[in-house]
């Protein structure tokens, strides 16, 4: 029992529930939000140092032991998570309190963000199965809200088709826990778990499985993921930065706690779906990033590509290829917040996200460039950035299980990623320069701050991998050998 | 009973399917509530309807019906009632930004 893991949730949660009651005081709200973000952080750096030193962290919410009650549990890999989430969320606020239009501040956008912060952390930290469904459920709400916010013509056409998506798969995620609780009996998931490897997995487990693989393939962009470069690139900047770094995250963590902990028993199936699911979304998310001429389509399809190439680790399943999948998670949020926020702030500066329509911006604007550039290469993994090890763990697991033609593809889709986003940089800051002298004025100062957080945070994992592995050494454990899970919730 | 029950979820599925592939936003509303339905009443189903008492567990129950769907629901009506509010409201605020409710027209030039 230890309460601080609910600290993570319960502080995004009260704070954002609070700044409700002072909508006009948007000097206030911003520094409680700021505060929160931060709190947040501190709590689950806290959690990390007491999981590093006496193990998982398991708080039965209520004193109803499992498998009775609701457990929250902070193994290594959820806390890793929550932090960086927290760190994400606190850039993404920066970058709002500069460039958020009025018509959003004064609607709620910073309890929103928190409450959103609320979900994510919930879905990270929680033990079991239906209260991740409604972890989920805290996030999507927020996040529908976040997307609609402001009412143009665009963003209300695509919240339309991201809520009857998410809402069908949300559906989904209902019955294929109806299914398992009525195979298993329980919803605690290392109970599940336990239940499952007592009785084997057996034709209706795995088809379970499969259709709980189609519910977060559609939630984390995996292979199903038609709705989401029009809903990612519809919110203003600060908004979809958050949105790419959280919310497919979210669901690609839960397929890994699903098919590491609960179904691991049939490999030679799941598995295998998975690594070709995750080759098809790298192939097709590199030729959308290539495809496209406008900023935030492109920057959309990267996300996408990124998906396949963490569940390329999942699926190899080995030591290596997880940590590498771990590692690549971790750099994944904070490099797609980072190129968001610094592309969102090429787009506000530009005035328009049409890269044929943009040039010559490093006159200007030489030190967002600069980051752009920096950021680019850590989204492609050159080393030393943060990027590279968790590539590299990947491609090794790859190679090793000798998955050649995944490890092929993965290469050949990080060569067309960094194309895509030197596209960017090329396009938008080398050439003659388009701005008038009056446009040249908007600055993009509001995007310093969290860039340069951000940046230093990708070469610092980059540089500081040695110090930052044991961690995430820790956090695969559980996950080659689920037993440590179990043991920890159910003893 | 189950039986039944398990025909009335999936005539609610099949409607509720029929209903989102149509083209006006308030029919796929409706499709989504009703799809939702059907996910709740085959989750009241799926541990047996009928076993002989309620809920409520005494010292030496003989029978008792297994609360935990029925909590589950509860929870998913709340959230089905919430997504259904929002969405009304999407759609109202879609239909006067747009001026149409048809999802074909929908379709706007803003993408290449």
């Amino acid at each position: 029992m230890n309460n601080i893991v609910v600290l993570p949730l319960f502080i995004p949660l009260i704070l954002g529930v609070s700044l409700f009651f002072i909508r006009k005081h948007i000097r206030l709200q911003q520094w409680i939000a700021a505060l929160a973000a931060l709190a947040t952080l501190a709590a689950s750096l806290m959690l990390m140092g007491q999981i590093s030193s006496e193990g998982i962290q398991v708080l039965h919410m209520g004193g109803w032991e499992a498998p009775y009650g609701i457990p929250l549990v902070a193994d290594m890999l959820a806390a890793i998570l929550v932090a960086v989430a927290s760190i994400v969320t606190f850039a993404c606020l920066l970058f709002a309190f500069h460039f958020i239009g009025e018509e959003r501040k004064n609607y709620y956008v910073y309890p929103l963000m928190l409450i959103l912060l609320c979900g994510v952390n919930g879905s990270f930290l929680t033990g079991d199965i239906f209260n991740l469904f409604v972890f989920f459920e805290v996030m999507l709400l927020s996040s529908y809200v976040l997307l609609s916010l402001g009412g143009g013509r665009v963003q209300l056409r695509e919240t339309v088709k991201y809520i009857v998506i998410n809402i069908v798969a949300s559906s989904l995620f209902v019955i294929a826990i109806a299914y398992l609780y009525s195979i298993t009996g329980t919803l605690n998931l290392a109970h599940i778990a336990e239940r499952v490897a007592e009785n084997g997995q057996n034709g209706l487990t795995t088809t379970v499985s499969l259709l709980l693989l189609t519910v977060f393939g559609l939630k984390a962009g995996l292979f199903l993921f038609f709705w989401l470069p029009g809903s990612y690139s519809a919110p203003s900047a600060p908004i979809a930065a958050l949105f790419a770094a959280l919310l497919t995250k979210v669901g690609v963590y839960v397929i890994i706690r699903m098919f590491t902990l609960i179904f691991n028993h049939q490999p030679q199936i799941t598995h295998t779906i998975i690594l070709w699911l995750a080759a098809l979304t790298m192939i097709l998310g590199a030729i959308g990033a290539i495809a496209y001429w406008r900023i935030k389509q492109i920057l959309a399809y990267n996300v996408v590509v990124s998906v396949g190439f963490i569940l390329f680790g999942v699926g190899v399943a080995t030591d290596a290829s997880l940590a590498g999948s771990v590692f690549y998670l971790v750099h994944d949020m904070i490099a797609k917040a980072l190129i968001f926020i610094l592309g969102g702030a090429v787009v506000f500066v530009a005035g328009t996200d049409r890269l044929r329509e943009i040039s010559g911006l490093i006159r200007y604007r030489p030190i967002l460039g600069w980051l752009f550039f920096l950021s680019a290469l850590a989204l492609a993994g050159v080393p030393p950035l943060s990027g590279f090890i968790g590539k590299f763990l990947i491609l090794q697991g790859g190679v090793q299980a000798e998955h050649y033609i995944m490890a092929a593809i993965s290469l050949l889709t990080s060569l067309m990623v960094l194309y895509s986003v030197i596209k960017i940089f090329i396009n938008s800051f080398w050439g003659e320069s388009l701005l008038s002298e009056g446009e040249q004025k908007s600055s993009a100062r509001g995007t310093l701050l969290p860039g340069f957080l951000l940046a230093a945070l990708v070469v610092g994992l980059g540089l500081g991998a040695d110090i930052f592995m044991p961690y995430v050494d820790q956090a695969v454990e559980p996950l080659v050998n689920p037993r440590i899970y179990i043991d920890a919730v159910l003893s | 009973m189950e039986i039944l029950m398990t025909i009335v979820a999936g005539t609610l599925f099949t409607s509720g399917v029929y209903l989102i592939l149509s083209k006006t936003l308030l029919r796929i509303i409706m499709g989504l509530s009703l799809f939702t339905h059907g996910v709740h009443i085959m989750l009241m189903s799926i541990n047996g309807l009928k076993r002989g008492a309620a809920p409520l567990l005494e010292e030496q129950a003989a029978s008792y019906t297994d609360p935990v769907p029925q909590a589950l629901i509860l929870t998913s009506i709340v959230i089905s009632f919430s997504l259904t509010a929002f969405s009304l409201v999407l759609a109202y605020r879609t239909y006067k930004e747009h001026g149409t409710d048809d999802v074909e027209r929908l379709r706007g030039q803003d993408h290449e």
